[in-house]
């Protein structure tokens, strides 16, 4: 178990202001912001890709790179490797050190559980927006991560595909993977969070259940962003 | 892939094997090589020794520069002071005549000097000079320049001061000078060899010929060892005595071009 | 004046006919062009890798070098590789002066900047764009390199073309380091000026055409590379 993840006083330049967080197993996070308000920035010091110049990031495993091995990330743009969609996700999986023989069919498994089976030996770079980001699951998911991090995975993608990653990303959950998502999709936040971590201007104003938080906002901010009236920053 | 990765391997190894060969370097001007000479000469000295002669071919003065630097084993170029002068400063081990070509004033069939068919040379210089007539210079520090200088001044003339418009110093080869005397139809001096050789005449042809001033005479010259420990000095000695030899003073004579001698042995016996 | 017509006639018969003396000197371009582009890439890729990825004190000032270096006259490096090796020199007890060696180093030094200058901006593009993502699969900084390198295989071979085709057509700096000896470094250019300044052009067409034609199948082959990637790998 590398959960829970605790940030003591974590800042980053003037984007983060100190804050200090605790992220445990279990409900869905959605990390909700406008444009601007530092929710990128915020995933990637949670996941390590930054290091913040100020405070500390914890895992419970204090071994950090078993830490990030059951961890995984869906950036807004899916980055691909010039190889079919199999080897991307075979890539991944050696990186991970399984051992060769059983990459492929671990990978065909992964591609099979976001329906994308049948262009596994297309090269992953000429499929649509949609089903490269259904790759990045796949990839993801064949890692078999305690924590998915996604920052922002639909913003580039129609309604549709947008539908089919949130199906996917409702099945990591219900196998047991713990989602922390940024968006600043309001309907997609309601749909898919079990609890909103509110961020305005670098800090976080408000955290509660989804219901509370969109029923009864305890901020002026929160309130605002609700109504559609917050100026993107 | 593949392909070009053997290809650059067997390059590199052709590469290496040709520095195993018997080699020497000899430092010549382009004139003597453009005219055919060591094409001719070359092979035949090999065949006999076995020793592979590369010719680095430029002007004279750089020629013996590259003697200077000790880049070359053998010097071969037709400009005695030069060549004495680099014997007196060390760099040569002793100096053989070999051979001499003539030069040939080469000039317009228009002819405004009027000096077609002239014996005198310098006659010939100071009438060109009088009727302003085109004239194109090496210009560059060839042995074929330093005649030109030197028949200037046996006209009595100090072309340094007294050149105009009509002077045209182009610090080119003989060739390119020849090509530009052809699209200016100016005069020109030439030296035979690089003369027969060249395709461009428009509408020159030679005008005086024959002038005991305009031979040529080539020397060959061993680096001197002792100042450059790296010089090849046996097989340098091997060129330089076969040159001077009855065998290398016959193939000399051998060549002709067209029929006609270009170069006439006169080793010292 | 012997008319171009009659000229180009007989370059292509030269040509049609392999004309030993052509095809030697044609060889030898290649080889010696092909080995210092092998020379210049093996140390100038990882070298431009390095500079893309690395983070160290003097990284800008080393990108502006490479980019500078690049525009090295083929000349100026002639004449330093020459004094270098002459047998005044420091290197003169190696012998290389005058042979196809000296040739290959002195392209060699002329082609690195290009491709570290070249393969640092691709890299550098490509890292960009990569970055994150291999970090969070969790490849540690070699691993990522070397991932990015391959992914990004075509443009480093259209780079390498870019770089034979400067080497093969340059004429400053083997004319110097390798004196233009018949038979010995004689290569297309140094053979094509001098053919030319001897007023002999057939060979000096022959020649160019041949060279020409070098250039533009090089630069042919890196275009249907870029087209074949794009193809299968998108």
């Amino acid at each position: 178990m590398i959960l829970p993840l605790e940030l003591v006083r974590v800042a980053y330049r003037d984007i983060i202001k100190p804050l200090s967080i605790s992220i445990d197993a279990g409900p869905t996070s959605i990390i909700l912001g406008a444009n601007g308000a530092g929710k990128s920035v915020l995933m990637r010091l949670m996941h390590g890709l930054l290091p913040p110049t100020g405070g500390e990031v914890f895992w419970r495993e204090r071994d950090s790179r078993r830490a990030r091995r059951l961890q995984a990330m869906v950036f807004q743009r899916p980055v691909m490797l010039r190889r079919s969609a199999l080897a991307n996700v075979e890539y991944a999986l050696a990186l991970a050190g399984i051992p060769k023989p059983d990459r492929e069919g671990l990978a065909l498994k992964a591609l099979d559980e976001v329906g994308l089976q049948r262009v596994a030996l297309r090269p992953a770079r000429v499929l649509s927006g949609g089903e490269q980001q259904r790759l990045a699951l796949a990839r993801a998911w064949a890692l078999h991560p305690e924590v998915l991090f996604l920052d922002e995975p639909t913003a580039s993608l129609d309604p549709k595909a947008t539908r089919e990653i949130e199906l996917i990303i409702r099945a990591f959950d219900a196998g047991g993977t713990k989602i922390v998502m940024a968006t600043h999709n309001l309907a997609q936040a309601r749909r898919l969070g079990d609890e909103v971590i509110y961020l305005h201007q670098g800090r976080v104003l408000e955290r509660a259940a989804t219901d509370r938080f969109f029923s009864q906002p305890a901020s002026a901010e929160a309130a605002a962003f609700i109504k559609g009236e917050l100026p993107w920053v | 892939m593949g392909l070009i990765f053997r290809a650059v391997l067997l390059a590199a190894l052709s590469l290496s094997v040709q520095a195993q060969d018997r080699f020497i370097t000899v430092a010549s001007t382009t004139s003597t090589e453009q005219s055919g000479l060591f094409k001719h000469l070359l092979p035949i000295f090999e065949k006999k020794t076995g020793i592979k002669v590369h010719v680095v071919a430029v002007g004279t003065g750089q020629a013996l520069d590259i003697g200077r630097r000790g880049d070359a084993d053998v010097v071969f170029v037709h400009a005695k002071t030069l060549e004495e002068k680099f014997l007196a400063e060390g760099h040569g081990v002793k100096r053989f005549d070999v051979m001499y070509n003539d030069f040939v004033l080469i000039g317009p069939k228009s002819d405004p000097a009027r000096v077609v068919g002239m014996q005198d040379v310098a006659q010939a210089f100071r009438m060109i000079k009088a009727a302003h007539a085109p004239f194109v210079s090496r210009a560059d520090k060839s042995g074929t320049y330093f005649a030109e200088l030197e028949l200037w001044q046996a006209a009595g003339i100090d072309i340094a001061k007294d050149k105009g418009p009509w002077y045209r110093e182009t610090g080119q080869g003989m060739g390119p000078a020849l090509n530009t005397a052809a699209a200016m139809n100016a005069y020109v001096l030439s030296d035979r060899g690089t003369w027969l050789s060249f395709k461009n005449r428009a509408d020159l042809d030679i005008v005086v010929q024959g002038d005991k001033r305009l031979f040529n005479q080539y020397g060959v010259m061993l680096v001197n060892p002792a100042k450059h420990p790296d010089v090849k000095a046996d097989l340098g000695q091997a060129f330089v005595d076969w040159v001077i030899s009855r065998d290398g003073q016959q193939a000399i004579a051998a060549y002709k071009i067209n029929g006609q001698q270009l170069f006439f042995p006169n080793a010292a016996q | 004046m012997e008319s171009i017509g009659t000229a180009m006639s007989t370059a292509l018969a030269l040509i049609a006919g392999a004309d030993p003396t052509l095809a030697g000197i044609v060889g030898l371009s290649l080889g010696v062009s092909l080995s210092a582009v092998t020379l210049a890439t093996l140390f100038g890729l990882p070298l431009g890798a390095a500079v893309a990825v690395g983070r160290f004190p003097g990284r800008d000032a080393s990108m502006v070098l490479l980019n500078a270096l690049m525009g090295l006259p083929p000349v100026v490096v002639g004449l330093a590789i020459y004094l270098l090796l002459s047998r005044a020199g420091p290197l003169g007890s190696l012998g290389l002066l005058f042979t196809p060696s000296a040739m290959i180093m002195a392209q060699t030094v002329l082609i690195l900047p290009i491709v570290a200058a070249l393969s640092r901006q691709a890299v550098e593009d490509a890292w960009r764009e990569y970055e994150e993502q291999l970090r969070s699969l969790g490849a540690g900084g070699f691993r990522a390199a070397l991932t990015v390198l391959w992914d990004i295989r075509f443009s480093l071979v259209t780079i390498v073309l870019a770089g034979l085709g400067r080497a093969v057509a340059e004429v400053g700096a083997v004319i110097i380091v390798g004196g233009n000896i018949d038979g010995v470094t004689r290569v297309m250019t140094t053979a094509i000026a001098l053919e030319t300044s001897k007023g002999d052009l057939p060979l000096a067409l022959g020649l160019g055409i041949v060279l020409i034609g070098i250039v533009i199948a090089l630069n042919a082959a890196a275009y249907l590379v870029k087209e074949a990637a794009q193809r299968r790998y998108g």
